[in-house]
C-alpha cells in the first residue's frame, strides 16, 4: 500500500510541520546548542568574565575521580533498577495473565504508581524510610537492622533503587501484560501437549516470544534511570550521603547549581546528550525492524 | 494405538454455560471419528476435554483403557492440530517438530531420524530450516501435521485443521489426512463444521447439536437414515427438502395433492396426521413416466450437475440431476422416488418416524 500522502506545493506541508519544528527548535536545539557552547567556556565564580577554552572542561571532567564515581553510581543504579523493575514487572504480568479472579482490580492498582510524579514518589519513600520518622525504618530497626540511609551510602542507594523500581514497575507491567496477551493461547496449549512443564514453557516459548517487548522496555528503562530519576534522587537523598547516590544527571545539576561550574556542568550534559542519542539510535535500529525471533 | 471412550461427559463453563450436556462416544483403536455440528454446539469443547485443555465437569474419558480425567495433557499421549496451526513462531520447522521429542528426553539421533521421516511423508524436507512465517498456509498446515506425527502418539486430535485453507487445498489436504491416518493407524478425533469433510473422512460420524449427540454411526448410515430432521438437513449438500405433509394410510403420505409411497414408516402413524416429509434432492429421479409433477422456477448450473428449483404439491423443492439429462428450458418435470428414500419426521420433536 502506498502510505505517502501527496501535497501540491510546499506551503501546506511546511505549515503542518511548523508547530512541531518550532517546539523542537525552542525546547531542544536551542538549549542543546547553548549547552554545547557553554561547555567550551569557563566562567569565574561571579560570572563577570568568560573565557573560551575548547575542550578544557571535558579534560578536567575526566581527570576528576568525582566524575568516575558518578559514572559508576549511574551504572550500578541503572543495572539494579532495570533488572529489578523488569523482572518484578514480568513476574506480576505473568501472574495477571493467568486471569486470576479480580485481575482487573489488581491490574489497575498496579498501574497507579506510574501516575505519581517522581518527586512525590521520592518524598513518599523518603518519609517511609526516614530514620527518625519513617514507619518502615522503625520496622527495620525493630528487627535489629541498623538502618540509616542518611549516613550509609549503600542503604541510600538501596532506597533510591527501591523508589525508582516501584515507580517503573507499572509501566513495564503494562507492556509485559500486553505482550503476554498477544501470544496466541493455542501456542501455549500446543507446548503443553508437547510435554513442556510450566517453567520450561516459560523459558522456551513465552520468554522468547516476549523478547521484542523486553528489548523495547530495556531501552526505555535505561533512558528512564539515566534521566527521569532526577526527582526521586533529589527528594530522597539529594545525591548523598557524600555523593553515594549522585548519578550523572544529578551531577549536572549539583555542579551547575551548587558548584556554579557552568562549563563543567554543560560538558556533562553534552555527554549525556550523546548517550541518549546512542540509546535512541539503538532503539530505532532494532525496534523499527522489530526484534525478530 | 488406543481406543478412546467418552462416557456421559459434561462440561459446564464458569457462568453456568453448559457447553456439553452428557455425551458418550466410543472410538475403536485406529478409528477416525469426526465431530460435526453447527457453530457453538460444543465440538471443540469436547475435543479439548479429551486433550486435557479443559477440565471435565462430570463423566469419564478413557484413552487406551486408562481414565485420563485427572491426567495432564502432556501425559495423555495425544497430539493436537489446531485451526491456526499454533506453530512456535520463533523456532525453525525442524525445531517445531523436535520440540515435543526434546521435552520428553528423546535421544538426539532418534529425533533427527523421526523428524526426517515425518518431513519426508509430508513433503516438507526442503524447508526444515525456515521459520513458520516464511511458509504458505498449506505448508504451515503440513508442519502442524508433522509436529503431531513425529511424536507417534496414541491419539490425534484435530480442531478444524483445514478451515484456514482455500477450497482447492482443503480438498487436497483432506485426502492426505485420510491417507496418512490410514497408513499410521492412529485413532483420530476430528472436529469440523464442514459436512463434506465429515462425510469423507470419518468412519464414525458424530453429529452434534447444542451440546448433545444428535446421531452417530457410519457416515453412510447417518446420510441414509438420519435420526432427526436436524441431522437430515445438516448432512448432505444441497440439503434435504423438508415439506409439510399428511399421512394417507399405511405406506403413503401426501404433500398437498401429491401422494408419495413410503417404505420406512412408523406403525403408529394414523391417517390424517400431519407430518414432515424429507426428500433428498438427488433421490428424486427425473423420468418421463414419473408420477410426480414438479413446476420448475429456475435452474442452477453446477457443471457436473444441475439444480432445479420449483414447486411440488405447493411445497418448495430442489432436485439435483446430472447435467444434460434434462432440457434446460423444461417448465415441468416428471419425477419418481424410491419409497425407501422418503423420510418422515415428527412435526413437534423433529425425530425420525421410521420403522
Ligand atoms: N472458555 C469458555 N467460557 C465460557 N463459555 C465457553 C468457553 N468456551 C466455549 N464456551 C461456550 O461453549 C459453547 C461451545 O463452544 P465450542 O467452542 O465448543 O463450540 P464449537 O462447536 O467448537 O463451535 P465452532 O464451530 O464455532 O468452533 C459455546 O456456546 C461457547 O460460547
Ligand atoms: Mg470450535
Amino acid at each position: 500500500m502506498n502510505k505517502t500522502a501527496t501535497f501540491k506545493g510546499y506551503l501546506i506541508p511546511a505549515l503542518l510541520l511548523a508547530p512541531q519544528l518550532a517546539i523542537t527548535l525552542v525546547f531542544f536545539y536551542w538549549p542543546a546548542s547553548q549547552a554545547v557552547w557553554q561547555s567550551f567556556l569557563v566562567q569565574d565564580a561571579f560570572g563577570t568574565s568568560t573565557e573560551f577554552v575548547w575542550f578544557e572542561n571535558y579534560k578536567e571532567l575526566f581527570s576528576k575521580p568525582d566524575y568516575y564515581k558518578a559514572l559508576w553510581n549511574t551504572l550500578v543504579f541503572s543495572t539494579l533498577v532495570t533488572s529489578f523493575s523488569l523482572s518484578i514487572a514480568l513476574l506480576l504480568a505473568v501472574m495477571a495473565d493467568r486471569q486470576i479472579r479480580g485481575y482487573q482490580v489488581y491490574t489497575t492498582l498496579l498501574i497507579w504508581p506510574y501516575a505519581v510524579a517522581p518527586a512525590i514518589a521520592g518524598v513518599l519513600w523518603m518519609f517511609m524510610f526516614n530514620p527518625s520518622l519513617g514507619i518502615m525504618a522503625k520496622g527495620l530497626r525493630s528487627v535489629g537492622y541498623d538502618w540509616n540511609p542518611l549516613l550509609n551510602g549503600n542503604q541510600a542507594m538501596a532506597l533510591v533503587v527501591m523508589a525508582a523500581v516501584w515507580k517503573q514497575i507499572s509501566y513495564n507491567f503494562l507492556f509485559f501484560l500486553a505482550g503476554l496477551q498477544a501470544i496466541p493461547k493455542s501456542v501455549i496449549e500446543a507446548a503443553t501437549i508437547d510435554g513442556a512443564r510450566p517453567m520450561r514453557r516459560f523459558w522456551t516459548i513465552i520468554f522468547p516470544l516476549l523478547s521484542p517487548t523486553t528489548f523495547f522496555l530495556l531501552v526505555v528503562n535505561v533512558v528512564y534511570v539515566f534521566f527521569d530519576t532526577f526527582g526521586i534522587i533529589d527528594t530522597i537523598t539529594g545525591g548523598g550521603p557524600s555523593k553515594a547516590t549522585e548519578t550523572l544527571v544529578y551531577k549536572v545539576y549539583s555542579d551547575g547549581k551548587g558548584g556554579a561550574d557552568l562549563g563543567g556542568s554543560a560538558a556533562q550534559s553534552v555527554i549525556l546528550l550523546f548517550i541518549v542519542i546512542c540509546l535512541t539510535a539503538i532503539q530505532f535500529r532494532y525496534i523499527e525492524r522489530k526484534v525478530t525471533y | 494405538m488406543a481406543e478412546v471412550s467418552i462416557t456421559n461427559v459434561r462440561k459446564v463453563y464458569p457462568g453456568n454455560v453448559e457447553a456439553v450436556k452428557g455425551v458418550s462416544i466410543d472410538i475403536p483403536d485406529g478409528g477416525f471419528c469426526v465431530l460435526v455440528g453447527p457453530s457453538g454446539c460444543g465440538k471443540s469443547t469436547l475435543l479439548r476435554m479429551v486433550a486435557g485443555l479443559e477440565t471435565i465437569t462430570s463423566g469419564e474419558c478413557r484413552i487406551g483403557g486408562r481414565v485420563v480425567n485427572e491426567i495432564e495433557p502432556s501425559d495423555r499421549d495425544i497430539a493436537m492440530v489446531f485451526q491456526n496451526y499454533a506453530l512456535y513462531p520463533h523456532m525453525s520447522v525442524y525445531d517445531n517438530m523436535a520440540y515435543g521429542l526434546r521435552n520428553r528426553g528423546t535421544p538426539k539421533d532418534e529425533i533427527e531420524r523421526r523428524v526426517q521421516e515425518a518431513s519426508k511423508i509430508l513433503g516438507i524436507e526442503s524447508f526444515l530450516e525456515r521459520r513458520p512465517r516464511q511458509l504458505s498456509g498449506g505448508q504451515r498446515q503440513r508442519v502442524a501435521m508433522g509436529r503431531a506425527i513425529v511424536r507417534k502418539p496414541q491419539v490425534f486430535l484435530f480442531d478444524e485443521p483445514l478451515s484456514n485453507l482455500d477450497a482447492k487445498l482443503r480438498v487436497q489436504m483432506r485426502v492426505e489426512i485420510k491417507k496418512l491416518q490410514r497408513a499410521l493407524g492412529v485413532t483420530s478425533i476430528y472436529v469440523t463444521h464442514d459436512q463434506v469433510e465429515a462425510m469423507t473422512l470419518s468412519d464414525k460420524l458424530v453429529v452434534m447439536s447444542a451440546g448433545r449427540v444428535e446421531q452417530m454411526g457410519l457416515p453412510n448410515e447417518v446420510y441414509r437414515k438420519p435420526a432427526s430432521r436436524f441431522v437430515a438437513t445438516f448432512i448432505g449438500s444441497p440439503p434435504m427438502n423438508i415439506a409439510r405433509g399428511v399421512v394417507r394410510g399405511k405406506g403413503a403420505v401426501s404433500i398437498g395433492d401429491v401422494v408419495l409411497p413410503v417404505a420406512d414408516m412408523a406403525a403408529d402413524l394414523v391417517p390424517g396426521a400431519a407430518i414432515e416429509v424429507g426428500l433428498r434432492p438427488e433421490d428424486l429421479i427425473v423420468t418421463p413416466n414419473g408420477s410426480l409433477t414438479m413446476a420448475v422456477d429456475f435452474i442452477e448450473e453446477l457443471g457436473a450437475t444441475q439444480l432445479f428449483h420449483g414447486m411440488l404439491g405447493g411445497a418448495a423443492l430442489v432436485i439435483q440431476a446430472a447435467s444434460g439429462l434434462v432440457p434446460a428450458d423444461s417448465k415441468t418435470l416428471n419425477l419418481s422416488i424410491d419409497p425407501a428414500k422418503v423420510h418422515l419426521f415428527d412435526l413437534e420433536t423433529g425425530m425420525r418416524r421410521g420403522l
